[in-house]
This record gives structure tokens, sequence and C-alpha cells, in this order.
């Protein structure tokens, strides 16, 4: 149910250090995020479309993402050209689509593709768990990170447990529909749903306290920093410098 | 409900995350890892929930279940839907690390909010019960787009449109969403009252 498309791959982001990974996809949205130029904004686009080709994604499920986390700007692109006032470029019906409207959401395109193609070939390329890993090396706090690594250990096995009895349901002839019957089946399943995982909870906790838990957690992983590591990061480092320079041209009179 | 990445502006962007990790704080420093593991079972099946399609008319809205999470996990809703909302970006690339902070907060503090209102009248059976499930799970939703269409309008004005289609967009994902938790609540008080009672025993 939850496969994760992009986190095994042969390619050369695949073999980087899943921290420095992580710290530039982090600090590569933040740069682009508060950029406000359309050039900036362009050179983000190219950079991360750059490394995403580097990281060889599958292109069936790239495009299905892609469209689905484009559906929301393209409902800013049905109501914010109308909306902003500016100089009127084409008009009908009494509503005038602006210049600086079709620039705001331009803008907006760019900027958040960017940053999705950075998260998909940076973050998405490794499997969650080594995520919540990295993550607590990079400073998350340690019960932010138990509780990542074990809402999706459980997730599957939740999801699963969804499943079967929904299938159940089906089998014996539940058709959802908009009436009191369906919404009470959907909510007593989704209480037992809850119930079972609260159940399961006390059970995992007990056999892990047998097998002398004690609030800390070890894992075998470990990360190893290697030259090409600090190579890619020196390069995103100095991509991200470029980008926020010609962000702001007008301060350095370029 | 989510804002995609590159839309809102820095100060949004950054008012958000401070919240967010205020509200987190709030939430682990009441939690021990006893309870952690209760939480993150409870946000592995509220995250499988939130996956689930309910008919509304002639199409189906996805349920949120803050308001629900709210009832159920008090102040731990925050690290429970930070949780949650990065794994939905890991697994399905729905935002990211920017609007992380963003996210949480507007969907986190009105499920605490309605929470916090709402239990004790779920306490004490009965139509009362029902009537608190039902406003819990109505007005985080409510809630939950009456600030993410803020943190639209307060980035740029021409966003303003768009964040009022928004707000109408959700109306009949809050009576959905409304319904359902009326019924869980109900369910979950016949079947495994301690549940309910699970936020009111934490103050480690």
């Amino acid at each position: 149910m939850f496969d994760e498309p992009f986190a095994q791959g042969p390619s050369p982001i695949h073999g980087l250090d899943p921290r420095v990974r992580l710290a530039a996809a982090g600090g590569g949205a933040c740069c682009l995020a508060v950029t406000h130029a359309p050039e900036a904004a362009c050179a983000g686009l190219a950079l991360s479309a750059a490394l995403l080709a580097c990281s060889l994604p599958p292109p069936g499920p790239l495009v299905r993402r892609w469209a689905v986390v484009n559906l929301f700007i393209l409902f800013l692109w049905t109501t914010v050209p109308w909306s902003v006032p500016g100089a009127s470029l084409w008009s009908a019906y009494g509503l005038s689509v602006s210049r600086e409207g079709l620039e705001l959401c331009l803008l907006v395109t760019l900027k958040s593709n960017a940053i999705l193609f950075l998260f998909v070939a940076l973050a998405a390329s490794m499997p969650s768990p080594t995520a919540g890993c990295a993550l607590a090396r990079l400073g998350m706090p340690a019960k932010l990170v138990f509780l990542f690594l074990f809402t999706y250990r459980y997730l599957h096995v939740i999801a699963d447990e969804w499943q079967r009895m929904r299938t159940a349901a089906l089998l014996r002839g539940f058709r959802p529909r908009t009436d009191m019957h369906t919404y009470r089946t959907l909510g007593y399943m989704l209480g037992m749903v809850l119930v079972r995982s609260y159940e399961r909870a006390r059970h995992i906790y007990e056999a892990m306290l047998l097998r002398g838990f004690h609030g800390r957690f070890y894992t075998v992983v470990r990360f190893r920093t290697r030259p090409r590591d600090a190579l890619f990061a020196l390069a995103m480092l100095c991509g991200l410098a470029a980008i926020l320079i010609l962000d702001h041209r007008e301060l350095f009179h370029v | 409900m989510h804002i995609s990445e590159g839309v809102l502006a820095p100060a949004v962007l950054g008012a958000g995350a401070a919240l967010a990790a205020a509200g987190m704080a709030v939430g682990l420093r009441r939690l021990d890892y006893d309870r952690l593991m209760t939480v993150a079972l409870l946000s592995a099946a509220f995250f499988v929930g939130s996956l689930i399609h309910v008919p509304v008319g002639p199409g189906s809205v996805h349920l949120i279940l803050n308001g629900l999470l709210g009832a159920v996990l008090g102040w731990a809703a925050f690290p429970s839907i930070f949780v949650a909302l990065l794994l939905q970006a890991l697994l399905f690339q729905f935002g990211g690390f920017t609007v992380l902070g963003v996210n949480t907060f507007n969907m986190a503090m009105p499920a605490v909010l309605g929470g916090l209102c709402c239990r004790p009248l779920i306490r004490r059976g009965g139509k009362a019960r029902l009537a608190g499930a039902f406003c819990c799970g109505a007005g985080a939703v409510a809630g939950a787009a009456l600030l993410t269409s803020l943190s639209l309008a307060w980035t740029d004005e021409g966003f303003v449109q768009a964040a009022c289609l928004l707000l109408a967009a959700h109306l009949p994902v809050m009576l959905a969403e409304g319904v359902i938790t009326m019924l869980v609540v109900g369910f979950l008080a016949r079947v495994q009252p301690d549940i309910l009672s699970f936020s009111a025993n934490s103050h480690g």
C-alpha cells in the first residue's frame, strides 16, 4: 500500500550519505522558498531538475506524483490571475487577467516544482527508516525519532488490518453511499482499528521491556561521510549561493 | 488541506515553524516512552484513517481526523501530526520540509483546542458526548481550514479569493468529519473507554 518507488536505485545520488542528502534537501528547500525573482526560481528549477535526472527516478510514479502535487498549483492558476489587481492583459465578462497575477502564479509554480524535484531527488531517494536515523543524527529530538520510526513500522500492519476489515465488509454486501448506515459502518471500522492499535501498542511495549528496552535506541545503521559527500555538499552550497545572489542582484550591482 | 511548497511567504513559513516547534515541545514533554508507543500506533491508525474515502453526495472526501486526534491525544496531537505529515512527504511527496511547520500548526492547533473544549462534554456521556464529539470533529476541521486560508491570505492579497474557495470547499468535509468523529467516539466509549481518557492521564 505504501511503496517507496524512489527509495532504491543505482544512481550516484543514492550512494551519497543520507545525512548530507537530507541536509542539502532541507537547506535547498529553504533557499528556494525565500526566492522572489523569477530568474532565481528558474535557476533553482534547473538545479533541482538536474539533481532529479541524476537520481534516475522511475518515470511512471514520478509523473503520477508530480500531477497530484500540482493539483493545488492548478487550483491557484484558476483563481489568482483574476484576483490580483494590476495591468489588465485580457478581460471578459467583467473579469480581467492581470500581468501581476500571472507573474505571481508563474513564480509559485516554478518554486513549488523546484522544491518538489529537490525533495524527490534527495529526500525521497532513501527508505523512511534510514531518513529517521539520519534525522536523529542531524539533531531531531530522540522522542520524535522514536515516534516517527514506530509510526512508520506499524503503518503497514494497520493498513493491512484496515484492508482486511474493508474486504470483509464488502464481501458482506457493504456499498458506500451517502447515508447514515455507511457513516456508521466506516466509523465503527475506524473505531475498531483504533482499539486494536491501542492493544497492540501495549503488547509491543511490554515485549520491548522484556527485551531490556530502557528508553534508548541502538541502531546498526552507520553513516559514513566520504570525499564525494563533501564534494556534493560543496557543489550544492555553491549552487544555492548562486541562486541567492541571483535573487538579490540589486544588492550586488550585477 | 495541504499547502504546497513554494507558495507561502517566508514570514508565514517561519512563524508556522516556530509555533509548531513550541506545540511539539509541549506535546513531547508530557509523554514518556510507554505512552509514546501508544501515540505512535494511534498515529499510524489515524494516518490510515485519513486515507479513507467517505462518500458525500456525488463525490467523496478524505477524512482529516484531526478533531478525533485532539480528543484522544490532547497536546500529543502536535508530534503525532508532525510525524504523519513527514511520512506523507516521504511516502507520497505531499508537502515538504519548509511547509511542514505551517501545515502541522494549522492542523494540530485546532485539534488541541477542540480536544480541550469538548473533553468535558465527551466525558459526560449520553447526548452530551455525541454533541461534544461532533463539535470537536467539525470544529477542528473548520479551524484547520480557517488557519490554512489565513496563511494563504497573509502571504499575498492575490491569494484571498483562493483562500475563500478553500474555506467553502471544506464545508462538506466538516459535516462528514463531525459525524464520523461522533460515531467513533461513541464506539470507543462503549468498547474501550480508556482510550478516551488517554490524554487526561498524562501529566509526566
